[in-house]
């Protein structure tokens, strides 16, 4: 029968479409699973109590990774308090009161090609503006700055989408009974897209933690304990590419331990970012 | 109503919309619409899709307003006072003019605040006053009985009747003096259907309303006057009996008998 051929000529299609489909998915996932094996592997060995209590030291010193901890918990804390809100008033103007200006759409394309900008040039740019210029030396908040202004793009760009998932009928039911737009906002809005806005933040954080680029360039680091802003303040990104290169094994050791580290609070963030969107529920 | 349905001239007009005109972009939807909400009747907006009958609703509360290139010209008059002048104060018209959706529209609150939040808008109530106007609301759209005992519960966890009836709550407790119905019941089933049906006729007692529908049947069960549109234009508007009965119109006579739309 002629439709049975077509049918199997189908089926067969669909089969080898299938077929790459899951080979492109193993592929993918063999590169993580090794990546992360690596990681463990090496990082776990390290592992002690000394990490998170010694400060950095010399070879053979029995150094921890305390300072470089601190420093990047201090810079990212700061780089997400700075970035946030920004973002947030920016998607919020965006998605809600210049949803048909021009402003907008100049707005939406600057801050996408900040989204992809690599974060080198953004660490230059702050180097330029509060290293060389500004504070005039290395220090913590041209760090925190420099990871700001990473955070803001992320945080623009989820805030208008979710605000933007939120029924306009929602809109429509409120002004209906005659409810101002700031009201709206607050009562309404944030609180249908709640989840969407957290998990926004969430991702903005893990990305920001992970950065080593622009801090090289603003926070520099720091052998010593330090957590004053305007001193140069060390952070474990930079660590681990200092002490990756060096040919000292426990600093190699350290650097290994150091990636498991954030790579674990970055998966935590990761993983709590989709719980709180699971429970928060996509709400229509 | 007189006995054959004809209107009578002892009516007061609520809302009287004189010569309107309306426009999306330079695309004219509306044509010199002319027509009166008598007061504490329900009058229905009936006709194909895309005849203008949602347009005219959305003109009554200006909430075509929330949107840039579209505008009206022309008189709407609520209490003799033209709500498309320029200095009227939008939020307070809409809190004198309730609207209800076609989709159930709570917001992401307790059913209690999704109630209280609008009344709180305009008034400042002890709590107990408060608790009171949110019974009243909820008894009013014949919900009171099944969401007493979970107030507290969100008002996305209601089934969509309920969730519309709720919408319903919302916007009388507000106490406006009309209420616009958009295709209220279009998203429901037969029952939660004959539920809001009966509300809306007992809600003539203090409110004016307009209904925009699609099912005629509909129409003339809650109705007392319908308005049949069609292509941007009013064609004809009389008592819903004597509309449903006797049309003046050969193109009204062809919709109700679902010759066309």
């Amino acid at each position: 029968m002629a439709v049975s051929t077509l049918y199997k000529g189908r089926h067969r299609r669909n089969n080898v479409a299938l077929s790459l489909c899951i080979a492109a998915t193993v592929f993918g996932l063999i590169w993580l699973v090794i990546i992360l094996a690596e990681l463990v592997w090496k990082g776990v060995g390290g592992l002690s109590l000394s990490v998170f209590t010694h400060l950095t030291k010399g070879p053979g010193d029995n150094g921890g990774l305390l300072n470089p901890i601190v420093g990047s918990l201090i810079m990212t804390t700061l780089g997400t308090v700075i970035g946030t809100p920004i973002g947030l008033l920016a998607g919020t103007y965006m998605a809600e009161y210049g949803q048909f200006s021009k402003l907008t759409i100049v707005v939406r394309f600057i801050n996408d090609i900040l989204l992809s900008a690599p974060s080198i040039v953004i660490g230059l740019f702050i180097y330029v503006v509060l290293v060389a210029h500004g504070v005039g030396h290395y220090s913590g908040i041209a760090g925190a700055v420099s990871l700001a202004v990473i955070v803001i793009p992320v945080v623009v760009r989820t805030t208008e989408d979710m605000l933007t998932l939120v029924p306009v009928t929602l809109r429509e039911a409120a002004s209906a009974l005659g409810m101002p737009r700031s009201l709206y906002l607050w009562n309404v809005a944030y609180r249908a897209a709640s989840a969407g806005l957290v998990t926004g933040v969430l991702l903005a954080v893990a990305r920001i933690s992970g950065e080593t680029a622009p801090l090289l360039f603003t926070a520099l680091g720091n052998t010593l304990w330090s957590t004053d802003l305007l001193q140069p303040m060390a952070s474990l990104p930079q660590v681990i590419f200092n002490y990756a290169g060096s040919a000292y094994t426990d600093f190699q050791q350290l650097a290994w331990t150091g990636a498991l580290i954030i790579t674990f609070v970055v998966l935590m963030l990761s993983i709590s970012a989709r719980m709180i969107v699971a429970i928060g529920g996509v709400k229509k | 109503m007189t006995q054959n349905g004809s209107i009578p001239n002892d009516l007061r007009e609520k809302i009287s919309i004189r010569d309107l005109k309306f426009y999306y972009g330079t695309s004219r939807a509306l044509n010199n619409i002319t027509l009166p909400l008598y007061e504490h009747k329900v009058t229905a907006f009936i006709g194909p899709s895309g005849c203008g009958k949602s347009t005219l609703l959305r003109v009554l509360n200006r909430m075509y307003d929330l949107y840039p290139h579209q505008h009206a010209e022309g008189e709407v008059l609520i209490d003799g006072e033209n709500l498309l002048s320029a200095e009227q104060d939008l939020n307070l018209l809409r809190s004198r003019i309730g609207m209800v959706f076609q989709k159930p529209t709570p917001f992401p609150m307790t059913i209690y605040n999704n109630i209280a939040f609008g009344i709180s808008l305009y008034e400042k109530l002890p709590k107990s006053e408060l608790d009171d106007r949110v019974e009243t609301a909820l008894r009013k759209a014949a919900l009171w009985t099944e969401v007493k005992d979970k107030l507290g519960a969100n008002g996305l966890s209601l089934s969509g009747g309920q969730q519309q009836r709720l919408c319903i709550a919302r916007t009388v407790a507000v106490k406006p003096e009309v209420i616009l119905f958009d295709e209220p019941c279009s998203a429901l089933d037969p029952i939660s259907t004959s539920k809001i049906e009966e509300l809306i006729d007992e809600l003539t007692a203090e409110y004016t309303i307009a209904i925009v529908t699609h099912n005629m049947q509909q129409a003339a069960r809650v109705s007392e006057y319908t308005a049949f549109m069609f292509l941007g234009e009013l064609i004809e508007f009389e008592g819903t009996s004597k509309i449903f009965t006797s049309p003046r119109e050969q193109r009204t006579q062809d919709y109700i008998t679902g010759r066309f739309g």
